[in-house]
């Protein structure tokens, strides 16, 4: 990462690869490190598919609506006969799983599991999204000014990402929305006030992460002859921080936002299992976790295994994306 | 909703009865040797298990939660009365019996049941000779009127039932329900504290109660652990009042050892107390101990585990662990489903809008579906008969009645629309359901959502958080004197 990634040509002498890759077409062109990384991300078909399988969870998680209307099942609407009534556990083998239901219904109520899956992954996108927002955009102008201003803010802020990162999180989260459980912003329900809440504890506390990695970045960034050359050319901070280096962290910003939201997922099915997650009756990962885990996974395994399965394929994929985003980016860090 | 629970027996087959009948089986009491009943599912309800008559070994008794007192006039919990059986004894008492029979007041410290000669205003006991406490000390008639005074201080002894002062005091009861006329032993002129003139002690055996009304089932009121007797020397020192409850003395067959609130009690034998003087205890082991588990899941694993022998709240399994005994037959054989004492029901408050309109609450009443609740609640054996009435069927004089017919308990939607449309809200209206963060707490929220939304009311449930709505129910005033669980509620069964 050492060039911004709209400087053109001689990029055969500094990019042995584009070469290779240049040998086939006709005629050599440059190519901007974007589109080489692109290239070179086309050539991982795990991280390539990890992609597609993320865009397709987005396009379920943006059109639940219309999808579980199209199943045709609520994930809001008990179905009572389909519960054997003292057992509480759905009649049928594999959680009750059905043509009609196709990953079965929850004990004691009868909800479908698949459509609330489906409004569960809308709500883990919209929390680990925002909240990875929230972090990236602390964090990297947190990093940058550290990093690049140095002396005093750079203490500064440091200290604070050290505090920040000393903090009990976990426990902080969990008196936090056990304070403001019911309280409901102006303008907003109780239930999306939740949600703002959990977007802004998880996107607040884990931006020091990053805002450590842009520092350190920014630190051997603001070195480089283009940034003496913008300094000598009478260029302000504002624009070499943000048209000069901003541009040239693209990439850790990137590659970590990505390694982040599998992160805020998982933080979000912890509380959501600890019980102080999006609010009742709103399906969320964790908690079909967390009510399975109240015994039900002995007698109706299938509780658990969906959102479990539905848990770990998406972390994984979003894991497994930005290991390859990292490499294509910056093939030389080590993994 | 009536709770019929599903109360796992564990090893302690017999200690089942223990707390449900008091001490196992006893026949002494007249009447029948129990039936031993066979080790399969309900045998329990109907007759003892494992019936033995060995002795020694210790009860481990468990609860998610500690007594609100051990003090017997302070308590109210049913359980807690329960415990009380170990350590107190009233003037009257229910018959260690299983099923029915249990259901009589039969006496206890008392020869025999109390007599009345003017059709219930007077009240006579003579006291069973040979009583003592734990302390060795002889248990006098004129203990029990101390304890029954010390109701009278409700600055003091509060918490438990009231039903003394109302019956008991001097002249007419104040606007509040109290007694302006006697404020209890600790204000009392009298040197002895034995200032009430409603009752007399004639001798150190007798006790006759002078109602201000005529009272049919004194005999009941007496069977309360309020009138267990209270050593007046001890209850007038430094670890009597309000302190009494760290460690009540003992006039049953166990005796405080150790007591750490919220935590555990240990109970051991009261040398004092002799198997002849009690009609219905047996009192076979030689320890107690009650530890307070605030886990549900793990109450249930350790009673199926048999590490505890007896959940003495007897509220039932959890939903989970109900489903784990009945579909496995050997935990099943172990298993007993009783009514219990507990009818749960949604309370709504008459002072919020738009509750404030009876049409409104009956639509509610219509919409909700209890089976759904019910459902919520473990089914038909662990979520219990769906209830029209506040009373139990395992109370005597119990007859069925409903107001509201509404699908056997499908709700109805038809109804609540209609009664929608009377309130002046035809399409429903938004509200506020407080719930506790318990597993059914929130699955019972859950259900009474769901089904309310079909007739478009809204409701936002607000887990764990007393709401708004019922701090606000707290400023009712409750009638004095009865033990009322929400005057202000339409019932939704």
């Amino acid at each position: 990462m050492t060039a911004p990634l709209d400087v053109q040509g001689n990029a055969a002498e500094a990019q042995p690869e584009a070469v290779l890759a240049g040998v086939e077409a006709k005629a050599i062109e440059g190519r901007s490190l974007g589109q080489i990384a692109w290239m070179r991300l086309k050539r991982d078909k795990v991280a390539l598919g990890s992609g597609v399988f993320i865009l397709f969870l987005l396009a379920v998680a943006i059109l639940a609506g219309p999808i579980t209307k199209l199943y045709g099942h609520d994930p809001f609407i008990f179905n009572s006969n389909l519960i054997d009534p003292n057992l509480g556990t759905p009649k049928g083998a594999f959680g009750g799983a059905s043509t009609s239901h196709w990953f079965g219904v929850e004990p004691i109520n009868g909800r479908d599991i698949l459509a609330r899956i489906i409004y569960g992954a809308r709500i883990s996108m919209i929390i680990a999204f925002l909240a990875t927002g929230v972090s990236v955009i602390i964090g990297s102008i947190a990093g940058m000014a550290a990093g690049y201003f140095g002396g005093w803010i750079d203490s500064l802020l440091s200290r604070i990402m050290d505090l920040l990162l000393a903090f009990p999180l976990l426990l902080f989260a969990i008196a936090l929305v056990a304070v403001l459980g019911d309280y409901s912003a102006p303008g907003l329900s109780p239930d999306n006030t939740r949600v703002a809440l959990l977007v802004v504890i998880i996107g607040f506390f884990n931006w020091p992460y990053i805002g450590r990695i842009i520092r350190g970045q920014t630190l051997s960034l603001r070195e480089k002859e283009y940034v003496e050359a913008a300094r000598s050319l009478g260029a302000g901070s504002g624009r070499i921080l943000f048209r000069e280096l901003l541009p040239n962290l693209i990439g850790p910003i990137l590659v970590y936002s990505t390694l982040i939201i599998p992160t805020n997922i998982l933080f979000e099915a912890a509380l959501s299992f600890l019980g102080v997650g999006v609010r009742i009756p709103n399906p969320s990962w964790g908690g079909m976790l967390s009510d399975a885990a109240q015994g039900y996974f002995q007698i109706d395994p299938m509780f658990m295994v969906v959102p479990g399965v539905a848990l770990f394929v998406t972390v994984m994929a979003f894991n497994l994306f930005g290991d390859g985003l990292r490499d294509a980016l910056d093939p030389r860090s080590e993994r | 909703m009536r709770r019929r629970s599903l109360v796992h027996a564990a090893v302690a087959a017999s200690a089942i009865a223990l707390v449900v009948s008091g001490c196992g089986g006893s026949s002494s009491g007249g009447g029948s040797a129990p039936k031993a009943a066979k080790n399969e599912f309900n045998a329990g309800v109907t007759g003892v298990r494992n019936v033995s008559s060995k002795t020694g070994g210790t009860l481990n008794l468990i609860a998610d939660s500690d007594c609100d007192y051990y003090d017997p006039a302070r308590t109210y919990y049913g359980h807690c009365w329960d415990m009380q059986r170990l350590f107190s004894r009233s003037l009257m008492g229910y018959d260690a019996k299983p099923g029915e029979s249990g259901l009589n007041a039969v006496p206890d410290l008392a020869q025999s049941a109390g007599t009345s000669d003017d059709g219930g205003k007077t009240w006579t006991y003579k006291l069973r000779p040979g009583l003592k406490y734990e302390t060795g000390d002889t248990i006098t008639s004129k203990d029990v009127k101390y304890a029954i005074e010390r109701v009278f201080a409700g600055s003091v002894i509060n918490g438990g039932p009231t039903y003394y002062v109302t019956y008991l005091c001097p002249t007419a009861l104040n606007s509040s329900g109290g007694c302006d006329s006697y404020k209890g032993p600790y204000k009392d002129k009298d040197p002895n504290h034995l200032g009430l003139s409603t009752i007399t002690t004639p001798d150190d055996n007798t006790i006759v109660f002078h109602l201000n009304q005529k009272v049919g089932d004194w005999n009941y009121i007496m069977a309360l652990p309020g009138s267990t007797p209270v050593p007046i020397a001890y209850d007038q020192g430094p670890k009597g009042g309000a302190k009494y409850t760290f460690h009540p003395i003992s006039s049953g067959p166990y005796m405080f050892q150790s007591y750490s609130p919220g935590k555990s009690l240990t109970l051991v034998r009261n040398p004092n107390w002799q198997a002849s003087t009690d009609p219905f205890r047996k009192a076979l082991v030689d320890k107690v101990v009650f530890t307070i588990d605030t886990n549900d899941e793990d109450v249930d694993n350790r009673l199926l585990n048999n590490i505890a022998d007896v959940d003495i709240n007897g509220v039932g399994v959890q939903v989970s662990t109900q489903s784990k005994i009945l579909t496995n037959p050997t935990l099943k054989a172990r298993a007993d489903n009783p009514v219990t004492g507990a009818t749960r029901y949604l309370a709504i408050d008459q002072n919020i809008a738009p509750f404030n309109n009876i049409n409104c609450r009956i639509a509610v009443q219509y919409g909700v579906s209890k089976v759904d609740w019910q459902t919520a609640r473990g089914g038909p054996i662990g979520g219990g008969d769906i209830a029209t009435t506040m009373l139990n069927p395992d109370v005597k004089g119990f007859t069925h009645f409903d107001l509201y017919p509404d699908n056997i308990g499908q709700g109805d939607v038809a109804k609540a629309k209609d009664y929608l449309q009377k309130c002046g809200k035809p399409n429903g209206f938004s509200t506020h359901l407080a719930t506790t963060t318990t597993t059914n707490g929130k699955n019972m929220a859950t259900a009474v959502q769901s089904s309310l939304k079909r007739v478009g009311i809204n409701v936002t449930i607000d887990a764990g958080r007393r709401s708004p709505t019922s701090r606000r129910s707290s400023t009712h005033s409750r009638p004095t004197g009865r033990p009322s669980y929400g005057s202000s509620t339409a019932r939704s069964r």
